[in-house]
């Protein structure tokens, strides 16, 4: 089970709280639990990830564990603390004014 | 007694605005998705209960939004509003080429007949459409695929398709006007688009009377002579007898004719609205004094209107999709500024009073007049 920690205007759109509890099928990268994310709530798809290339959004951010991992290949694996549900994915709005 | 319900759409968030036919007393409500940017909102003329949103966000892109009974609840619709084939180039503002990149949508525009038929203008600019109230979006690719578009280039405000027009007297027939490429029309319901900027003169631009390149702001139409066009360009305000083929300026007697929006009213096809402001480089309207002109005779003689309206150290904007006018009689006319405030005349014009004065930026005012 991993938890995933959408910013506030996500969770609005979505109608979920802070937290999300997934389930991810294989193994547990930024992608597989996006992908997931994004299976469960098809209203986050285009606003996390862009809808054809599937890069990041340039101002969301993603940490986990104290790290910045927005930068960190797709499919690499994440931190065990994420996988095990420890420690929660966070999906983050960049502080960009506003 | 009738009703009327404005949509305004501000920088952070959609408001709703009713009264009854009066249109004295003013139930706000709001904001709708506060702290998003929401270029638009408009309701169907065929469904007056249906109305869609554009919601978007620097951080978060694009979302959609659908209201099944005016606008009490909303639910996101999908919002893949993807470029057909192969995205192209077009201008950047150094003369390079720059692929076109999806940005936001400025402007909704339902149909006159199905409540699931919407058009959307895009920035970069494209015309989307769904036919099916929002579950699926395709792009008219013909506009963005005409031979001019390699050469079309933003203005100040990005590379937007701010402006739709149908038109009920012809169904297959389409306006758009894009900034800063110029006006557009389809006579096949958006599969062949042709330039119609014959008459239009831009100081801005290499040739002044280019056929694409010129920085329309806005277009409106009475319904009851469809080929009789109103234009509101960056400078100049125009007019066209013949569906948009040629063009002829009527700024008259306009203390200046630069602005954004320009309407007309609802029973009088020779009566317009527009708001001048200073400048391109002063968005602010001459002498700090906030005044509609309305023009009687369609163009060239102008009256300020300025009862109830702010007359000293008033330096706010309003934007292209800011200006509406409802269906009652007498015509009610709203604008929205980037100050925030929402004026309503119930008089055509004649006095007008704030509905609410401290909003965020206004981008966008639609009315709908209900039963």
């Amino acid at each position: 089970m991993i938890r995933v920690v959408l910013p506030v205007h996500l969770r609005t759109l979505a109608q979920v709280d802070r937290e999300v509890k997934l389930d991810v099928a294989g193994a547990a990268t930024q992608r597989t639990v996006l992908d997931a994310l994004e299976a469960r709530y098809p209203m986050l798809r285009g606003t996390i990830r862009d809808h054809v290339s599937q890069q990041r959004r340039a101002f969301v951010r993603f940490f986990a564990c104290g790290e910045d991992l927005s930068n960190e290949l797709p499919d690499a694996p994440l931190p065990e603390a994420v996988t095990t549900g420890t420690e929660p994915y966070l999906v983050v709005g960049a502080m960009a004014g506003g | 007694m009738s009703r009327v319900r404005v949509l305004v759409g501000t920088r952070k968030g959609a408001f709703i605005l009713t009264s009854d036919g009066k249109r004295e007393d003013w139930n706000v409500s709001g904001p709708e998705f506060g702290g998003w940017e929401i270029y638009h909102l408009k309701g169907s003329p065929a469904d007056p209960n249906r109305i869609y949103a554009s919601q978007s966000s620097g951080w978060f892109g694009q979302i959609m939004q659908r209201s099944n009974d005016g606008g009490k609840t909303w639910n996101p619709v999908d919002n893949r509003l993807v470029y057909d084939g192969d995205v192209g180039t077009h201008l950047w503002y150094d003369g390079t080429p720059r692929p076109w990149e999806f940005k936001r949508i400025w402007h909704l525009e339902p149909s006159l007949t199905d409540p699931d038929t919407v058009y959307a203008g895009a920035e970069d600019a494209a015309l989307f459409r769904t036919s099916d109230g929002g579950q699926t979006w395709e792009e008219l690719a013909g506009l963005r695929h005409h031979d001019s578009a390699s050469y079309w280039a933003p203005g100040a405000g990005g590379m937007c398709l701010h402006t739709i027009l149908l038109d009920a007297s012809h169904p297959e027939r389409i306006y758009t006007a894009i900034s800063a490429a110029g006006a557009f029309r389809s006579d096949d319901a958006g599969k062949t688009w042709r330039p119609i900027n014959q008459g239009l003169k831009s100081e801005g631009i290499p040739d002044p009377n280019a056929e694409v390149g010129h920085c329309v702001h806005r277009i409106a139409m009475h319904p009851s002579r469809p080929d009789v066009l109103f234009m509101q360009k960056h400078w100049d305000v125009m007019r066209s007898d013949n569906a948009g083929e040629s063009w002829q300026e009527v700024s008259g007697n306009l203390p200046t004719d630069f602005g954004f929006p320009i309407d007309v009213h609802a029973h009088e096809p020779e009566t317009i609205y527009v708001v001048p402001i200073t400048s391109d480089s002063q968005h602010f309207p001459p002498d700090g004094r906030l005044r509609v002109y309305r023009s009687r005779t369609g163009g060239n003689e102008w009256e300020a209107l300025t009862n109830g309206l702010p007359q000293r150290d008033c330096y706010v904007n309003v934007l292209r999709d800011a200006m509406c006018v409802d269906a009652l009689d007498p015509c009610g006319v709203y604008f929205g500024t980037s100050g925030g405030q929402v004026y309503a005349s119930a008089d055509a014009g004649d006095s007008w009073a704030p509905i609410v004065r401290d909003l965020p930026p206004v981008v966008s005012v639609e009315v709908q007049t209900l039963p």
